[in-house]
């Protein structure tokens, strides 16, 4: 995980507009209006969901189950589109 | 080793010197030679470098971005339509910071059509943040493409090489063409620290918002008024190996001249003869070659100008609508000096009409028989 | 878990995409193909915005931004600066957009591809100028709707037929992936990487506000582009022959132009024509592939 990288002048920054940490840093589950729930009883553990998701904010548990890292998962609701098993349910965020 | 050679030839030899690694260019008269003896020496293994041979001038300068970027010597070579397309690249490159070194040939832009002298093409690009070198013998040339990898390579600021078509791109002079030992140790092997590099992954030249992209100009500026000293050094140090010396200006008989003329490229060779017979006559008159036109070296054109009688300056190009850049910019440099002499600008030789020493002669003479210049440009020669 | 394509993540979090990206999920598999010795090159799309700000990154992997029409040129250049400092093992990866590639930088591609510089040249196609507010391009098909071609004067020319020019120029190899094709976009991407010289990728990837569709639909509507046989999936060998990735039992046009905002105002019969116009294309595939079976028969062999 990146942390915010902050200058005080000009002679703390690169020479040119060269990276120096990831985009982790930026917390894009803010933007989320819809939450995936994954109903584990439903859950056939395919993968399929962590496939397809674009933000990478679905990992794979020890038990083979899929966790959302809420960080950074936007809502897009693509898992639950293409869960095989209807396991993942969008729900509003409070 | 001496050897008789045209001036694109021997820039071409700059780069063999230098250990170009990558060159991308596209062929344009009057530069072709350039290229094409490149290629050659390439294709022979005489020089070892990867030639692009890309499909336009605009893929010329990217492609020299990516070989830079990824951290290898790079030259190309270009001149006035070639350069005018290359134009958002010239910037990406200062922007990210690539010391490329280029030739560019002074050609007229079209239309209409012209292949012959004029400097409109590079000083239309004064602004990209390129280091300009404005060469008046084909020694010089070979020599410039050194001295340029070793001070773009210190402050990460890409180098433009100027000559003036035929008359220096095409003419014939003896060149000594210093030993590759020599040169080595002048020069040495290019480490870019900030390459392309998967072992430490980086983006380069990302979004960046108004609360630092004024810093990162900033830096640019700072690190180009560094060219200023570089010169000189440089510019002595080659002169300590190699027998030549290299500066900002060049200056002739400026030390007692009342009346000093500021010129650039081969105007300012034609205008030593001049000097020399206007000098017999009992004029006191120098002369001011500028040398390297960026960064525009202000600090000393004050010291060589300020106090003199006359200065008159000639432009063999034009900014439509205010007049040639070296006169508005030697002019720009003195205005706050209190001894800042009357300058003369004269704008000369566009499109590559000869400008021979009668010429230079009636100019330095109008200049002296005026008691302080009329209007802001003359137009010298022009068929009215 | 039986992972059905690479597991090591390489792009990450917190990038800049917007909600459903089909671009973004191109970027994750590809780069999951390529691994960490890949150098990029992106000119302005959106992915110049994706990646993040300065002084961050999403991609993993150096990357160098740069002018829109010069991806092709700056991948060459940086394949050539790689070769001379004695780095023949890097990936270089051109990385643009539809408008950087079918349009403004059709000419730098070209010459990079004439010349078979040893570079992968990947288009993420979202079929119109996404990032600076949807306007056409030469790759936006016939019939839809963007900020430039309003409903009442929609899109009446066709989608440039890219993997053809790419053919044209007998490039080594080039390809047609789909983000709804995850498995298969990642053995197109290790077939470019094992093959020397140039590679053309042609990556669809949905765009939710683009197309005006709901993000959730993105991989499904991918998916339906494949299954109307409106974006096939195929590769094309040494620019001669071709080969249809997978041949789907052709679903009803409408499944796919339903769902978008973008073909909202087509009427039945302008429907038809693009189904006609899809047909044309489809069977003009299947005879090359027809024609080409012979050669890969010989390669098997071989």
């Amino acid at each position: 995980m990146s942390e915010e990288i902050k200058w005080e002048s000009q002679s703390d920054m690169p020479l040119m507009a060269m990276s120096l940490g990831r985009m982790t840093v930026n917390k894009t589950g803010s933007w989320r209006n819809l939450r995936p729930v994954i109903d584990k009883e439903k859950c056939i553990k395919c993968g399929i969901c962590w496939k397809f998701c674009p933000d990478v904010a679905i990992s794979i548990d020890e038990e083979d189950y899929p966790v959302v890292n809420l960080d950074f998962c936007k809502g897009c609701g693509i898992c639950a589109t293409e869960c095989p098993k209807d396991a993942i349910e969008m729900v509003k965020e409070e | 080793m001496q050897k008789v050679m045209m001036g694109n030839h021997a820039l071409s030899w700059g780069a063999k010197l230098s250990r170009a690694e990558v060159i991308a260019a596209y062929p344009i008269t009057p530069q072709t030679e350039v290229v094409e003896l490149l290629s050659n020496m390439c294709a022979d293994g005489s020089l070892k470098a990867e030639f692009i041979k890309v499909e336009s001038e605009h893929s010329a300068m990217a492609a020299s971005m990516g070989a830079a970027a990824a951290g290898a010597r790079t030259f190309t070579a270009t001149s006035s339509q070639g350069l005018a397309l290359m134009h958002e690249v010239l910037h990406w490159a200062t922007g990210a910071r690539l010391p490329i070194v280029m030739g560019n040939i002074n050609r007229a832009m079209a239309p209409p059509w012209s292949i012959w002298t004029e400097q409109t093409d590079s000083i239309a690009q004064r602004d990209t943040g390129w280091i300009q070198i404005y060469t008046s013998s084909i020694q010089e040339i070979m020599d410039s493409v050194i001295q340029a990898y070793k001070v773009a390579e210190q402050i990460y600021i890409p180098t433009m090489l100027v000559l003036d078509s035929f008359v220096l791109s095409h003419t014939n002079e003896n060149c000594d063409i210093p030993d590759q030992d020599k040169v080595d140790a002048y020069l040495p092997r290019f480490e870019n620290a900030y390459r392309l590099n998967t072992d430490k992954p980086a983006a380069f030249g990302g979004l960046t918002g108004p609360d630092w992209y004024y810093e990162l100009r900033y830096k640019i500026e700072r690190d180009i008024q560094k060219a200023i000293p570089l010169f000189t050094e440089t510019g002595k140090e080659f002169g300590e190996m190699f027998g030549r010396e290299y500066g900002l200006v060049e200056t002739y008989k400026l030390d007692d001249a009342d009346v000093v003329l500021v010129a650039s490229a081969s105007i300012a060779s034609t205008a030593r003869p001049v000097i020399d017979a206007m000098r017999k006559e009992g004029h006191k008159v120098g002369l001011v070659r500028i040398r390297v036109f960026r960064p525009f070296p202000s600090e000393l054109l004050r010291k060589l100008l300020a106090g003199r009688k006359k200065v008159l300056v000639i432009d063999r190009n034009i900014s439509f609508g205010m007049s040639g850049a070296f006169y508005a910019e030697t002019k720009a440099a003195l205005y706050n000096e209190k001894k800042a002499p009357p300058m003369w600008g004269y704008i000369a030789g566009l499109g590559g009409r000869d400008v021979p020493l009668n010429v230079i002669r009636d100019m330095i003479e109008q200049t002296i028989a005026e008691e302080h210049p009329e209007g802001d440009i003359v137009w010298i020669g022009v068929k009215r | 878990m039986k992972y059905t394509i690479p597991e090591q993540e390489i792009m990450c979090s917190g990038h800049k995409a917007c909600q459903g990206c089909g671009a973004t999920l191109a970027m994750r598999y590809a780069l999951k193909a390529l691994g960490p010795k890949t150098i990029l090159t992106i000119p302005a799309c959106c992915w110049s915005v994706i990646d993040g700000p300065f002084p961050y990154s999403s991609v993993g992997v150096p990357l160098f931004h740069t002018a829109f029409e010069t991806a092709a040129s700056v991948a060459s250049g940086i394949r050539a600066g790689l070769t001379m400092r004695g780095d023949t093992e890097t990936n270089v990866v051109a990385w643009a957009g539809d408008g950087g590639t079918f349009d403004i930088g059709i000419q730098a591609l070209s010459g990079t591809v004439e010349r078979n510089d040893n570079v992968i040249y990947i288009c993420y196609d979202n079929e119109a100028y996404m990032n600076t507010g949807v306007q056409r391009s030469s790759a936006t098909p016939w019939g839809a709707v963007t900020t430039t071609t309003p409903p009442r004067h929609f899109k009446k020319e066709r989608k440039k037929d890219m993997m053809g020019i790419l053919a044209a120029h007998s490039i080594p190899y080039t390809a047609s992936a789909s983000i709804a094709y995850p498995e298969d976009l990642i053995k197109k991407v290790n077939r470019a990487k094992e093959t020397p010289g140039a590679k053309f990728l042609h990556i669809f990837a949905s765009c939710p506000p683009g197309w005006k569709t709901a993000p959730e639909l993105s991989v499904q509507l991918a998916r339906l582009a494949v299954q109307t046989h409106v974006f096939p999936l195929y590769e094309i060998y040494e620019g001669r022959y071709y080969k249809l990735s997978m041949d789907p039992k052709k679903k009803p046009i409408i499944d796919y132009i339903k769902p978008q905002g973008r073909f909202r105002h087509l009427t039945e019969e302008q429907v038809a024509e693009m189904d006609k116009q899809v047909d044309e294309r489809y069977d003009r595939l299947k005879e090359q592939a027809e024609r080409s079976k012979p050669w890969f028969e010989k390669q098997k062999k071989n």
